[in-house]
């Protein structure tokens, strides 16, 4: 008995430093030590309206990479984020354009609940594919990806989609550039989606549900859980972060073409993979992920602010960072 | 220490004073084991005693923290990761180290194919695989995916491997877990012609009859320390358990408690047929510890599968409680209070990566939820209850289910299940590859369980298991339930004649 006492507060010492868990600490030394680099390249860099400018600029990958938490959480890959961005921004445009309602205040709300709907629907579209029809998710959303991107080339016939009322224009704009108490909008909006996921995730059955499915889809059968539709939900979350970043995106530039969102998915799933989620799922970490998002932005913004490598690189030098990213966590992996 | 006597074969392989930490926590004290050419040699031990450890450590695939090891009485450094192979020391896993995808043939020669000008010579490598099993015994297609294959073949796969690689030494975790009696017969057969041949072998095993039928000496480790090394031919299985745990084991099964036949009857099956099942019909009653007997592969999982929701059925009716319960639905089953607990509890159990507290309440969240959120704090509270009841005990209550000893995922395991709160349990082989301390904590926990009103159904390939818990016994063989035993006729004779079909009394 005695020393079996022993070794429990032993124990408890040595929980103490292992409590740390260094892959989820990983993204924000990262992010720490890319603030320290840009400001040594250029002191404007560090002032809190270029930060804010980055911030509000990563937005739509944060909130769409926040889906996609889910997603590779629960074991899935979505590929057709990207064009969703388009096919729903696409039809949000064309209905406030087709002037079914007169009012232009009714109009915009009436867009952004068909937005939210044609979100979710598009996220259950996926989730059915995969789990219903049982095909791998990224062939599934390789297919949708393609559905997404040729329906919307067919809706702009092949040019852009604008959104011709001023007046919606206009109430529209603060959605994107308004800013409350001096933070932008969007920052406030990556803020409070964060928020909520990371409630869901870690707080509740829905999140724990998620984990389980994500790291042994067979232990989460023999307890109980229902595999298919967690894992259908997380599609229709996915779905709803689409809408969201699209109700930022439309007051933006007010248009979108076939080539909207392009590649958004890559990004989004850097996001994720820099947070420290494990891509073969069972470990969501929701700030980590936003953290990504905000790294990926940075490293753009550091090199426009630099003379020494050329902008033309931004894709080469985030496609080395997903690889940078992978190489540290599973060395963390070893050491643990 | 042993003493070596005059006309003892020469060490092969040896350990001195070995010691191993991980992460700061001693699992291995100052360990002596040496292996002569041509033995069996047994490790046994609780689980937890640092048998695996040890035997990592004399395979190379972990460095001691200090002492040495003497290969031919000189000392060396194993190579690491599996190297030591070529030196013809062979690790037979306990988990299968087999690639789903390829075939018999080229997971015999995975690493070592045999080429000609760099092109490979599937010819002789497939005529060799078909050598190596025909020596086993085995039936084995050579050109079969490895994914088609049954567990049990898939332990014959890995065993042809180390012996078509010359070993010297072979380490053996657990060999037999798997395997049927015939299986096991023919691999002892092989051991012993190989052992005569001068191949050492080091046999990891719980089951004492094999021990005292294939080992030339034994072992014993305890918390890590070594107890004992002795011939087996002066030590009995009782002597073995001994000093294993180290006290007296009074009794490893409790006494059995028989339901009043006026009990309710609690589960109802009847017709039940799956894709390999075949009409099977039983009930169950309250208090009752029913067993569930035959050949692995007799359909005793798919059955309990049908009837817990997990598996579709094809007919046939399961009422619990007098309800009925519908096809393929896990949920309802559970609500009725049924649960099934897998005996593949590092696949279907347990989150491996997870901590205690996640697998705990995995199956039971919506006691946690206040609000709509998850409490932590009543999530610790089941915890520090479940430890205390099921006697789990781990160093550090963060750990993964994946780090923990057999023994105690086990009872985590249970702990999950019970934490559903269920009046009929089904458990599927309640003590596949644990010691006998743990194995007899476990049969109390049943017992207490059964007195407590709830109804068990016990199914297990350890007949002695079945014998010593349940009050009435069905055996199955080929998907039907081919007969059902009670009292006095319960006995391993009785038993082997139904399963094997030389008795049958339809049921």
């Amino acid at each position: 008995m005695d020393t079996s006492m022993n070794e429990e507060t032993k124990g408890s010492r040595r929980r103490l430093w292992r409590d740390i868990d260094l892959r989820a600490v990983a993204p924000f030394a990262a992010l720490i030590l890319l603030l320290i680099v840009g400001a040594l390249v250029n002191p404007n860099f560090i002032g809190i309206t270029n930060l804010a400018n980055v911030a509000t600029r990563c937005a739509f990958i944060a909130i769409i990479a926040v889906g996609a938490t889910f997603v590779i959480s629960a074991g899935d890959l979505d590929l057709s984020v990207g064009s969703m961005v388009a096919f729903v921004a696409s039809l949000m445009i064309l209905l406030m354009n087709s002037g079914v309602i007169a009012d232009p205040t009714l109009m915009l709300v009436a867009a952004v609940f068909l937005t939210v709907i044609v979100g979710a629907l598009c996220g259950l579209a996926n989730g059915l594919i995969t789990t219903v029809g049982r095909i791998e998710p990224f062939i599934a959303t390789l297919g949708t990806m393609g559905i997404f991107r040729g329906l919307t080339t067919w809706l702009s016939q092949g040019g852009a989609i604008t959104l011709r009322s001023t007046e919606i224009q206009t109430i529209y704009r603060p959605a994107y550039f308004g800013s409350v108490f001096g933070v932008p909008v969007p920052i406030l909006v990556i803020l409070l989606v964060t928020a909520v996921a990371a409630f869901v995730l870690y707080r509740t059955r829905y999140g724990r549900h998620v984990v389980a499915v994500g790291s042994n889809s067979d232990v989460a059968r023999y307890s109980g859980i229902a595999v298919n539709r967690v894992r259908a939900i997380a599609f229709v979350i996915q779905g709803l972060c689409v809408a969201i970043a699209v109700l930022l995106y439309v007051p933006r530039l007010g248009s979108t073409s076939a080539t909207t969102g392009i590649l958004w998915e890559l990004q989004a799933i850097t996001a994720v993979v820099v947070g420290g989620t494990a891509l073969k799922g069972g470990a969501g970490r929701v700030w980590g992920t936003i953290c990504g998002a905000f790294i990926l932005e940075l490293v753009g913004n550091i090199m426009l602010l630099s003379n020494f490598i050329s902008e033309y690189l931004i894709g080469a030098i985030q496609g080395a960072i997903i690889i940078i990213a992978m190489l540290v966590q599973r060395s963390l992996v070893r050491k643990g | 220490m042993t003493v070596e006597s005059v006309d003892a074969a020469p060490v092969v392989l040896s350990g001195r004073r070995i010691c191993k930490s991980f992460n700061g926590v001693q699992v291995l004290f100052s360990v002596d084991f040496d292996l002569r050419a041509g033995e069996v040699h047994a490790l046994m031990g609780e689980n937890g005693a640092g048998k695996s450890t040890l035997v990592k450590v004399l395979s190379g695939f972990e460095q001691p923290t200090s002492g040495e090891i003497l290969l031919d009485g000189k000392p060396i450094v194993l190579p690491s990761n599996g190297g030591a192979e070529a030196l013809g020391i062979v690790i037979i896993h306990q988990e299968f180290n087999l690639a789903d995808h390829l075939t018999v043939t080229e997971s015999l020669f995975l690493g070592r194919e045999v080429t000609h000008f760099g092109i490979l010579d599937r010819k002789f490598m497939r005529a060799e695989t078909r050598r190596v099993l025909d020596m086993l015994g085995s039936h084995i297609d050579e050109n079969a995916l490895i994914n088609t294959l049954s567990v049990a073949d898939k332990q014959m796969v890995e065993i042809a491997k180390a012996i078509s690689r010359d070993a010297r030494v072979v380490f053996m975790d657990e060999p037999t877990a798997v395997l049927s009696r015939d299986e096991t017969a023919i691999l002892f057969e092989q051991v012993r012609r190989l052992r005569d041949k001068g191949t050492s072998f080091v046999f990891v095993s719980h089951k004492l009859d094999e021990v005292m039928e294939i080992t030339d000496r034994v072992t014993v480790l305890r918390d890590g320390q070594w107890i004992k090394t002795a011939p087996t031919a002066i030590l009995d299985g009782e002597s073995i358990a001994q000093l294993m745990v180290g006290r007296e084991l009074s009794s490893l099964y409790p006494k059995k408690v028989e339901p009043d036949v006026d009990e309710a009857v609690v589960l109802s099956v009847s017709g039940l047929t799956t894709g390999y099942v075949r009409d099977a019909s039983f009930d169950l009653r309250k208090g009752e510890v029913l067993g569930f007997s035959g050949l692995i592969g007799s359909g005793r999982t798919e059955l309990m599968e049908a009837i817990a929701g997990l598996r579709a059925r094809v007919s046939g009716d399961v009422t619990i409680n007098g309800e009925h319960a519908p096809s393929g639905d896990v949920h309802t089953a559970n609500r009725l209070g049924l649960a099934y607990m897998t005996k593949d509890r590092k696949g279907k159990g347990l989150l491996l990566r997870s901590d205690m507290a996640t697998n705990l309440t995995l199956q039971s969240l919506e006691r946690h939820v206040s609000h709509g959120y998850l409490s932590p704090a009543s999530e610790a509270q089941a915890l520090a209850k479940a430890r205390r009841r099921f006697d789990i005990r781990v160093r550090d209550a963060s750990i993964v289910a994946g780090r923990m000893s057999g023994g105690n995922q086990q009872k985590l395991l249970l702990a999950k299940v019970m934490e559903t709160e269920p009046q009929i349990i089904i458990i599927d082989e309640p003590t596949r590859g644990i010691d006998v301390g743990t194995k007899q904590q476990i049969y109390h926990f049943i017992s207490a369980l059964a007195r407590d009103g709830r109804s068990i159904i016990v199914v297990s390939s350890e007949m002695p298991e079945v014998i010593g818990l349940c009050t009435r016994v069905a055996v199955m063989r080929e998907g039907r339930i081919v007969g059902v035993l009670e009292g006095d006729e319960i006995s391993e004779q009785e038993i082997v004649r139904y399963a094997a079909g030389l008795k049958n009394k339809a049921a």
